[in-house]
């Protein structure tokens, strides 16, 4: 079945952090989306020119038809530019999808889950999280989330609040550029495992350098290598 | 479709030239793959090829490290839209590999097998007449484990998730068998001058 160009609307648009702007938009899928996949965004210039990116879906599978993106505008970004700046509600881009089949968890895959985000890896993983709290409560939760500072955490309410008010997930923030901040360690690696439990499956996301160090540590803490998935940002 | 306020940020002309559609030039060397490293002792690799189940020749690294080798740069790309230029590897064409094993290609079809258990069907015509290697060097060092050493396929005409990490050995198969990522939707081809990525484009 092939995946076919189609137009999407913004329908929405928010400051989410002071580098990350969330955007809804009215998509009409072919086929379901799974948590964790992403789409292809393209646009086009005036003069024919065109640029392609993926994105991750912020968003639960329950709300097919309006999504939420996520997007870090990076420094000298063509298209993270265009929606940190240009981009508002009505507007109209290109977008294809659902795409990813392996970096994905559909509620009868069960648990324990855990959840390793960096900074805006963390997207695929509310995706996840949101669809696990609907579809599949009673399946135990960890997500360990390493960000720079307290104002860029991503969904930061709504964490916390899951945190409080859901029996089987928890949340472990690690920021790294505060006073006293540490980055993901074998330490943190072990609590953990130590408050999930042997996790079933694991997603790790976030930059290049990220995803190999835990992904490593992962390993060296015994998990098995193929229960553990992998997606990463950018160079 | 025109997106309303998009202008773009074009490349020069003599790298537009060398881009594929819907791709961008990128300086680094990001890393894509399913899941953790593979830890590889080098004294306990074999790189196999197989007719179906049935093993035709085995190789250890020693043993493939004495095959003729054979350089080659040039652009990579890979299908998530980035784009490298020049790069330089050197590694035993499939050729070689077929001549040291004294066989001639059994089928017209393979599936390369990685460590981590990774799978992607390539044509033999795509590897045979110095299209494809395995490739053990990169920029004149070994490849560093998180871009497939010890060992990583090499078919640069394709994208790059078909340039199979960890490669452990060539599968022949008797019709064009999907792998991993084909069988998720992606093309069973993929070339990037046609921007090949998913099923049916």
């Amino acid at each position: 079945m092939a995946l076919t160009w189609q137009e999407a609307r913004i329908t929405a648009a928010a400051p989410e952090t002071p580098r990350v702007r969330r955007l809804t938009l009215a998509v009409g899928w072919s086929r379901p989306f799974r948590a964790g996949q992403h789409v292809d965004v393209r646009l086009t210039a005036p003069d024919g020119y065109q640029a392609q990116r993926s994105y991750s879906i912020a968003s639960s599978p329950s709300r097919p038809e309006a999504i939420d993106l996520l997007i870090e505008r990076l420094d000298d970004g063509e298209v993270s530019g265009f929606f940190a700046d240009v981009a508002e509600p009505g507007d109209a881009i290109e977008l294809r999808g659902p795409i990813g089949g392996a970096f994905v968890w559909d509620p009868p895959q069960g648990g324990p889950l855990l959840l390793v985000g960096g900074g805006s890896g963390v997207v695929p993983l509310l995706s996840i999280l949101r669809h696990r709290a609907e579809a599949a409560p009673a399946v135990p939760a960890l997500l360990l989330y390493s960000a720079r500072t307290q104002e860029e955490v991503i969904a930061r309410e709504e964490l916390i609040r899951r945190d409080a008010e859901e029996p089987g997930f928890r949340l472990m923030l690690t920021l790294t550029r505060v006073p006293g901040g540490r980055r993901l360690d074998a330490g943190r690696i072990g609590e953990a495992l130590a408050a999930l439990g042997q996790p079933a499956h694991t997603f790790v996301c976030g930059a290049n350098p990220f995803v190999s160090a835990v992904s490593d540590l992962l390993v060296e803490a015994g998990l098995p290598p193929q229960t553990i998935r992998t997606e990463r940002f950018g160079g | 479709m025109v997106t309303r306020g998009f202008t773009g940020r074009r490349p020069p002309r003599p790298d537009a030239e060398r881009l594929p559609p819907g791709q961008y030039l990128t300086d680094d060397f990001p890393v894509l793959q399913l899941g953790p490293t593979p830890k590889i002792d080098l004294a306990r690799w074999r790189f196999t090829l197989r007719e179906g189940a049935k093993p035709l020749t085995s190789w250890t690294w020693e043993e493939f490290e004495a095959l003729p080798r054979t350089r080659w740069a040039g652009d990579i790309h890979c299908v998530t839209k980035w784009s490298k230029f020049d790069t330089a590897w050197e590694g035993v064409t499939f050729d070689d590999i077929l001549a040291a094993a004294g066989i001639e290609a059994p089928t017209a079809y393979l599936l390369a097998e990685g460590y981590d258990d990774y799978t992607t069907n390539v044509p033999v015509a795509d590897l045979a007449g110095g299209k494809g290697m395995v490739a053990t060097r990169y920029a004149g060092e070994a490849i560093p484990p998180d871009h497939g050493g010890p060992a990583r396929l090499l078919v640069p005409h394709l994208y790059f998730w078909k340039s199979a990490k960890w490669v452990k050995g060539l599968r022949f198969t008797q019709k064009d068998e999907a792998g991993f990522w084909e069988l998720r939707g992606y093309h069973m081809y993929g070339d990037p001058w046609r921007e090949q990525r998913f099923t049916g484009d």
